[in-house]
């Protein structure tokens, strides 16, 4: 019990640390607005509590107050069947699906590279600049390419977008698993060596098992970063739904209650995909015996 | 590089009566960006079947390169090496030794039996001859019923007992051990090297044994190659005239401590050649 309040207690203050900062801020920020609205409605001098209440309700606001923000993901997700247009339940969805393709992809691709570059000198030598080249060019430039240039071929929907997010996710794979497969010790390669063991069993016996925390490791960065790669190319696809949409949507018509639900509704998404592969990543220890 | 493959003494693969090791005017020359370096000149050395041979000296004189060679985890760059009267290589992918590393190797992610197992899974055994094998050997270093745990669960000296029995698993003749227990406490030590004996005595095997402890070396061998550094070579082979049935006492016989003694001597030799130079 102590130790459960020693986990939370820390992570609560901050919270509470970052509400009080985040209320402050909506007044600060809201109040010329609200000034001038008052002034146009003839309303005098006001008592400066209703003041603050009213920065904090504005249809508006340059920075909405939590509780606004809160009010907006759960009415906009479970007052609204999640088949409608307007659920943030249904942009999520597309946004998962998307997500979670790319994801998927960009892992196997990860691997492949990672065991062809471990496997090949000359691709080591050949590949590797060329996938770190990769990664400098901004995602936004590239998800617009592949998202209108792939539509031009007549390939829509879900696969572009999930391009763009394997585009991302392919790279912490690729690097975390070409040092994960060449992470045996000479003693342990050695050993294999003593048996006559062929390349195949050396690779699933020794390499394979050695590299599985750098996966994980690498895996909980791929899945956020997938996420992020789906609502970019949301923003070049706008008719095909998703966050991205939603949080293009509000910036455009100046819903920023919308935005920041959208918003938020991506970060708990991140950090419910993050959740689960480490909750994969503890099952496999187990497996593999790690000490409890 | 291919000097070994060809050339073998007997030019007969696998003879019976070919010796288990035979090395005649072995070198091996590491090339390295600060020029040549001598790690085995002029080794000559004969092993027969069912000797316990001990390979000592300071580092740097080859003892642990010559026991590489033996595996085919190093060449020799000249003279010829034949092991059960087969090139290096072929002794190798005939699976003919067992090694045991100075670090148990055990892999982290596999239970006790598992990494027992592992040669066995290569070999292509089938389960049930595995789990047979397994119980077997994990019987004959004391380890029945640490069959389910993790590496990380045994002390050092049961990790090297579980990388002897990963070694013995698969019944190859020939024990190749490279400072088995330089890693472990006296205690433990003499407990295992006495237990080594046993098992030599009970499974017939013949043993290659790096060390660089003297009493270690005495206690345990039939023979004694004393070896010194730069450039690695033999200085002394001793033939131990202590019987094969040996209690932890024979340590303060007379017969012993004579043999200890041009041990000494032989590594001695060996040092005064460094200072002088």
């Amino acid at each position: 019990m102590a130790d459960y309040f020693g986990r939370v207690l820390p992570i609560l203050t901050i919270v509470l640390a970052l509400l009080v900062f985040w209320y402050g801020a909506a007044i600060f920020m809201n109040a010329p607005a609200q000034e001038r609205a008052n002034l146009r409605a003839g309303l005098g001098e006001i008592p400066f509590s209703e003041f603050v209440a009213q920065t904090w309700a504005q249809d508006k606001p340059i920075l909405p107050a939590p509780h606004q923000v809160v009010a907006e993901v759960l009415s906009a997700s479970f007052g609204i069947e999640p088949t409608n247009k307007r659920s943030l339940v249904y942009h999520a969805w597309i946004t998962l699906s998307t997500t979670l393709l790319g994801f998927g992809l960009g892992t196997v691709l990860g691997i492949a590279l990672a065991v062809f570059i471990t496997h090949n000198d000359a691709a080591d030598r050949s590949l590797m600049p060329w996938i770190i080249a990769s990664q400098t060019i901004p995602i936004l430039a590239v998800a617009p390419m592949v998202v209108v240039g792939l539509g031009a071929v007549g390939l829509t929907g879900l696969i572009p977008k999930a391009l763009t997010s394997m585009y991302l996710s392919f790279f912490p794979v690729v690097v975390g698993m070409v040092k994960g497969l060449r992470s045996p010790e000479s003693i342990q390669l050695d050993l294999m060596r003593t048996y006559d063991a062929n390349p195949w069993q050396v690779f699933w016996k020794l390499r394979w098992p050695a590299s599985m925390p750098i996966l994980f490791a690498s895996m909980k960065v791929g899945i956020a970063i997938s996420l992020i790669g789906a609502v970019v190319a949301e923003l070049s696809n706008v008719a095909g739904g998703g966050l991205g949409v939603r949080l293009l949507n509000g910036s455009i018509y100046g819903q920023t209650i919308q935005i920041w639900a959208a918003l938020f509704f991506a970060a708990a998404l991140a950090a419910v995909l993050v959740m689960i592969v480490g909750a994969a990543e503890r099952g496999i220890n187990r497996r593999m015996g790690e000490m409890a | 590089m291919s000097v070994t493959t060809s050339n073998t003494p007997n030019g007969i693969n696998g003879s019976p009566h070919a010796p288990v090791v035979h090395a005649e005017h072995l070198g091996l020359t590491f090339k390295t960006n600060d020029g040549d370096l001598v790690a085995l000149s002029d080794v000559n050395l004969v092993i027969e079947k069912g000797e316990f041979v001990s390979f000592i000296g300071p580092s740097g004189c080859g003892k642990t390169t010559f026991l590489r060679t033996i595996a085919d985890l190093q060449k020799p760059t000249s003279g010829t090496l034949t092991v059960n009267g087969q090139s290096a290589e072929e002794a190798r992918r005939a699976r003919a030794y067992g090694y045991v590393f100075q670090a148990a190797a055990l892999y982290p992610w596999r239970s006790i039996e598992k990494n027992v197992a592992l040669p066995l899974e290569i070999m292509g055994y089938s389960a049930a001859e595995q789990a047979e094998r397994i119980k077997r050997t994990l019987d004959l270093v004391n380890l029945s019923g640490f069959e389910k745990k993790y590496p990380w669960q045994l002390s050092g000296g049961m990790q090297q007992r579980a990388s002897i029995a990963r070694a013995l698993s698969f019944d190859a003749d020939l024990l190749l051990m490279d400072e088995p227990f330089g890693a472990l406490d006296e205690i433990v030590r003499d407990h295992l090297n006495s237990e080594l004996l046993k098992l030599w005595e009970r499974t017939q095997k013949t043993i290659c044994f790096v060390t660089h402890s003297i009493p270690e070396a005495v206690y345990l061998s039939t023979k004694i190659v004393v070896m010194s550094p730069r450039p690695g070579r033999v200085t002394d082979i001793i033939e131990s005239t202590l019987p094969r049935e040996r209690p932890l006492d024979i340590r303060e016989s007379p017969e012993f401590l004579a043999i200890a003694a041009r041990v000494r001597d032989g590594l001695r030799a060996s040092h005064s050649y460094e200072e002088d130079a």
